[in-house]
C-alpha cells in the first residue's frame, strides 16, 4: 500500500470538515497536506536499536508448550469478539519478545506457567492448556482477583503472575491495529482540533467560556502568515 | 597516534546544536559568517523517514512503544537518556544528580515539551525580593527585545494577560482546551487558582512559508516533520545553512577541550570523531560553547594549560558551581466525572498541555522562598505499552473487586479510559554554590574524556515547596469531585521531590556576573579569562525561574551571538 497517498487523502477528508470556510478563506490558507507523510517501511529506530531487535528475535525464550499456553490463557482473559482476540492481535509473540526485552518479566511469567500446569496437574489430571474450559476457570478464579490495597509484589506469585498476564494481554491487544479499533481511538492522523464536541460538553456538565474562546485560534485563519501590532495584538 | 588538524579557520566553533547553539548558528550565518557546529550525536532531521516516529502506530513496533531503549517510550525524539553506555558520571558524598544527555542534531530540543516562558523582572532580581542567591547583571528589560523578536522568529502561542512577573509577549492564538482541561480550570477555580492558556512554541498560525502548521497530532515530542514545533535543527540549523554564512557540521563528534595559545586565547577545539575514534583538531576565531550547563562546564574543566591551569575560565573556581535544576513534584488523581467518554472524536490536540497555572501566591506568607507553576496532562492518548495495565483498579473507589478475566474487561477499559488527571509541579530551586559537577580525576567515558562528577542536595527551601505542591494538588483533586492516586509522600520522602536532574533544566555551572571572582562569564555570556570564548547554554543563568529555561536560553543566545557578530566586525576578539 502507498502510505504516503493514503494519509493525503485521510487528511484531505478530515480537514474538509475542519476547513468548511474554505469558499471564503483568505489567499494562503492551505494546509500542508503534501508534506504529510510516514513510511511503513520504519520504525524511526536507531541502527544500535534495530540492531538490538534483531538480536533479541533471534532468541527464543518460551517453548512451544508454553507459547500455547499463553494463547489459551491470553483468549480467556480477553476472549475474541467480533473484532478479533489476543491471538489475531499477536499477544503471544508479543509477550515472547516482551520477556526477552525485559528480562525480570522472565521468572513471573515462566514460574507461573509452571505453577498453572501443576495445579491442573494436581487437580484434574492434565495439563492447563488441554484442560477444559470450565476447569481451567476453576483454577483461575482464586488467583485472578487482586487487592489494590496492597502492593502487588507483596501478593501471593500466582496472583501476581496473573495480573501480568492480563496486563500484558489487555497492553498488547489495545496496542494492536485491531485493539485500537476496538477501543475507538481516533487520533495519530492529522486533524484540526477545534474543541470539543458539544454532546460529549453537555454528557460532562462542562462548558467552553466565550471570553476563552475568543482568545483562540480561529482555525479558518490557521493558514494565514501571522502578524502583530506593537504591542502584541494579533492582526491577520 | 597524531592529532588531525584542519587548515580552515572558522570565524566560529558552535559546540552543540540544541536551543543555545541552534541560535549563535543562526545567528551567525544570517550576519555572513564561516562556522563549524560540532554534534556529539548523529544527524537528525524529522522529516527523514528513517528516523521519524511522528505518526507511527505502537503495533509498527514488536515493544509496542515500551521504554526499554529511549526512557520516555520508544517513540520519544532524543538519543540518550539518564544513563548512556560507556558515557558515565559520577556521585559525591552520596548525593544524587541525575543528567539527562541527548546526543543528536538539534539535541533535547527534539523532544521537549516546548513550554516556551519568559523569565519575569522579579526573576533577574530574585535576591532583591527575598535577599537568597545572586540577582542577574541584567534585568528584564534588556532580554525582552530578543524575547519579543524570538516570538516572531520562532513562534509561540499564548495570551496577553498583564501579569507581572509572567510578562506578555507576541503570541499566536493558543488552541481550545481539551475535556479534562475544562475540568481542571473549574476545579482550579473553586481554589481561587488562576489558569491561563498554555505557552508553547508549536505553529497554530502560520509564521512563515519555511514550516508548516499544527496538524494536531500530539506528539511533539516526536519532533514534527513539518517542522510546526520548535526543534533546534529544523527551525534553526537548516535555516542557517540556507543563509548567507557558511556552515559545516561536524556530527558525531564529541569534543574534549578547547585549545589555547600562549596569550590563554582559544585556538580551537580538539574533538573525538566517533565513527573512526580519533582525535581532530578545529581552529577558529572564536568558540561558543552550547553543550549543555553541565557538558560545557566539563568541557572547560577538561581545558587545561599553561595559563589556564585550573580549566579554562575557571579562574574563580566557579566552573561547575550554582548547578541547579528545576523543583519537581507530581500527582495524579481519578475523576469520575471524566469516565465513560464518547470517543467520537481526535482529541490529541497539541502535544502536551492547553493550559496551566503559573505561579500564583506570595512567597512572604510561605516557607520556601521561590514559586513554581503547574503543568496539566490527561485525555485520550494513543494506546501505547502500559495501556491496559490495571485496567479496573479504579472499581477500589466504588468497593467493587479488582482484576478477574473475560469480557466484562473491554467494558472497564473503556469506562476508565481517560478519566484521570495528572499535575507537575515545576518550581525554582536556590541555587547554591554547593551544588556543582567538577572532573572526576579517576573516571574517563570511553572517549578517554574524564567523567563529570556532582554533588547536589536538596534544601528545605525545595522540600517546603514540594510540600506545597502535594497538598495542591490533593485539593484541586478534590475540587474536581476525584480521588487522589497513591498516597502522600512523607517527610522521609522529601514530599515526593524529585532527584536534582530528573526535570531536565540544569542551569548555572557558568553563570554570569560583573565581578570575576564570582561569576564564570559577563552578561554577554563571554569568559572573563579568555574573550574570544562564549557560553550560549543555559551555563551563563544565575537563577533559575518558576519557569522552563529553554525559552531564555534561545533569547539570551541571540543576545550574546549578535554581541560575537559585533565584536568580531569591531576586531575586538
Amino acid at each position: 500500500m502507498d502510505r504516503r497517498k493514503s494519509i493525503k487523502s485521510i487528511i484531505l477528508g478530515s480537514v474538509a470538515g475542519g476547513l468548511a470556510v474554505h469558499g471564503c478563506k483568505p489567499e494562503g490558507a492551505a494546509i500542508e497536506e503534501e508534506t504529510v507523510s510516514t513510511d511503513e517501511k520504519y520504525f524511526g529506530r536507531t541502527p544500535e536499536e534495530l540492531e538490538l531487535i534483531e538480536k533479541l528475535n533471534a532468541e527464543q525464550f518460551f517453548n512451544e508448550h508454553e507459547l500455547e499456553t499463553i494463547d489459551v490463557l491470553s483468549n480467556l482473559i480477553l476472549p475474541p469478539n467480533e473484532n478479533g482476540g489476543p491471538t489475531e492481535a499477536g499477544v503471544p509473540e508479543f509477550i515472547e519478545f516482551m520477556a526477552k526485552d525485559i528480562p525480570e518479566l522472565q521468572t513471573t511469567l515462566r514460574g507461573g506457567l509452571m505453577w498453572l500446569d501443576h495445579k491442573s496437574n494436581t487437580d484434574f489430571g492434565t495439563e492447563f492448556k488441554l484442560t477444559e474450559e470450565a476447569k481451567q476457570k476453576q483454577i483461575l478464579d482464586p488467583i485472578a482477583f487482586y487487592d489494590a490495597e496492597v502492593p502487588m509484589d507483596e501478593q501471593a506469585l500466582e496472583i501476581q503472575f496473573f495480573s501480568l498476564m492480563r496486563n500484558l494481554t489487555l497492553t498488547g491487544y489495545y496496542t494492536s491495529k485491531m485493539g485500537i479499533e476496538d477501543l475507538g481511538y481516533k487520533g495519530n492522523m492529522p486533524n484540526v482540533w477545534d474543541g470539543v464536541p458539544q454532546d460529549v460538553l453537555d454528557q460532562h456538565g462542562v462548558a467552553y467560556e466565550e471570553e476563552w474562546l475568543a482568545k483562540c485560534v480561529d482555525q479558518s485563519k490557521r493558514g494565514v502568515i501571522a502578524e502583530w501590532d506593537e504591542n502584541g495584538n494579533l492582526l491577520t | 597516534m597524531q592529532i588531525k588538524e584542519s587548515a580552515t579557520v572558522y570565524d566560529a566553533i558552535i559546540v552543540g546544536s540544541g536551543a543555545g547553539g541552534g541560535m549563535s548558528t543562526k545567528v551567525l550565518a544570517d550576519a555572513g559568517l564561516n562556522v563549524a557546529v560540532v554534534e556529539a550525536g548523529p544527524f537528525f532531521d524529522p522529516k527523514d523517514p528513517k528516523q521519524q516516529t511522528q505518526l507511527k502506530w505502537p503495533y509498527e513496533s514488536p515493544r509496542r512503544g515500551a521504554g526499554t531503549t529511549r526512557v520516555f517510550g520508544e517513540w520519544d525524539m532524543a538519543y540518550g537518556g539518564w544513563e548512556i553506555e560507556g558515557q558515565p558520571y559520577t556521585h559525591k558524598d552520596g548525593t544524587k544528580f541525575d543528567w539527562y544527555r541527548s546526543q543528536m542534531l538539534g539535541g533535547r530540543t527534539n523532544h521537549w515539551g516546548r513550554i516556551s516562558l519568559r523569565f519575569g523582572p522579579k526573576d533577574f532580581k530574585h535576591k532583591d525580593v527575598d535577599g537568597l542567591g545572586d540577582n542577574w547583571p541584567i534585568g528584564y528589560e534588556d532580554v525582552k527585545p530578543y524575547y519579543d523578536r524570538l516570538d516572531k522568529l520562532i513562534g509561540v502561542f499564548g495570551t496577553n494577560e498583564g501579569l507581572p512577573n509572567d510578562p506578555d509577549g507576541f503570541f499566536l492564538p493558543p488552541p481550545k482546551p481539551r475535556l479534562h482541561e475544562l475540568f481542571y480550570i473549574k476545579g482550579a477555580r473553586k481554589s481561587k487558582m488562576p489558569v491561563i492558556p498554555s505557552r508553547m512554541s508549536m505553529l497554530t498560525k502560520k509564521i512563515n512559508n519555511e514550516r508548516g502548521v499544527c496538524f494536531y497530532c500530539g506528539q511533539c515530542g516526536r519532533s514534527c516533520q513539518v517542522y510546526a514545533d520548535f526543534s533546534s535543527g529544523s527551525c534553526l540549523i537548516f535555516p542557517a545553512q540556507k543563509s548567507r554564512g557558511q556552515v559545516d557540521l561536524y556530527v558525531n563528534s564529541m569534543v574534549r577541550e578547547v585549545t589555547t595559545n600562549e596569550e590563554g586565547k582559544a585556538t580551537g577545539v580538539s574533538y573525538i570523531n566517533r565513527e573512526d575514534r580519533k582525535e581532530y583538531k578545529l581552529r577558529g576565531k572564536v568558540v561558543i560553547l552550547a553543550a549543555s550547563a553541565c557538558s560545557s562546564a566539563r568541557i572547560l574543566l577538561n581545558s587545561k594549560s599553561k595559563q589556564h591551569p585550573n580549566g579554562l575560565g575557571n579562574s574563580s573556581d566557579l566552573v561547575g558551581k550554582y548547578l541547579h535544576d528545576s523543583t519537581g513534584a507530581s500527582r495524579a488523581g481519578f475523576i469520575p466525572g471524566l469516565m465513560n467518554r464518547k470517543l467520537s472524536y481526535n482529541e490529541d490536540g497539541v502535544g502536551g498541555m492547553h493550559v496551566y497555572t503559573p505561579w500564583w501566591l506570595d512567597n512572604k506568607n510561605l516557607d520556601f522562598p521561590r514559586g513554581y507553576h503547574i503543568e496539566v496532562w490527561g485525555g485520550i492518548g494513543m494506546p501505547n505499552y502500559g495501556f491496559g495495565f490495571n485496567p479496573n483498579e479504579f472499581n477500589k473507589f466504588f468497593g467493587l473487586p479488582t482484576g478477574g478475566y473475560g469480557e466484562g474487561l473491554r467494558a472497564d477499559v473503556k469506562k476508565y479510559y481517560g478519566s484521570v488527571i495528572g499535575f507537575g509541579g515545576r518550581g525554582e530551586a536556590v541555587a547554591r554554590k554547593d551544588n556543582y559537577c567538577e572532573i572526576d580525576p579517576t573516571t574517563v567515558d570511553k572517549f578517554g574524556i574524564p567523567v563529570l562528577r556532582f554533588h547536589y542536595k536538596w534544601s528545605d527551601f525545595e522540600r517546603n515547596q514540594a510540600k506545597h505542591m502535594q497538598a495542591t494538588f490533593e485539593e484541586l483533586i478534590h475540587n474536581m469531585g476525584g480521588e487522589v492516586l497513591g498516597d502522600t509522600p512523607t517527610k522521609e520522602q522529601d514530599y515526593g521531590l524529585l532527584a536534582p536532574g530528573k526535570i531536565i533544566h540544569e542551569v548555572g555551572t557558568t553563570r554570569m556576573g560583573d565581578d570575576p571572582k564570582t561569576s564564570v562569564t559577563n552578561k554577554f555570556q563571554q569568559l572573563h579569562d579568555a574573550d574570544n570564548v562564549f557560553v550560549t547554554d543555559a551555563g551563563p543563568f544565575v537563577s533559575q525561574a518558576d519557569k522552563n529555561c529553554t525559552w531564555t536560553i534561545l533569547a539570551l543566545s541571540m543576545r550574546a551571538s549578535e554581541y560575537i557578530v559585533e565584536q568580531l566586525k569591531q576586531q575586538n576578539i
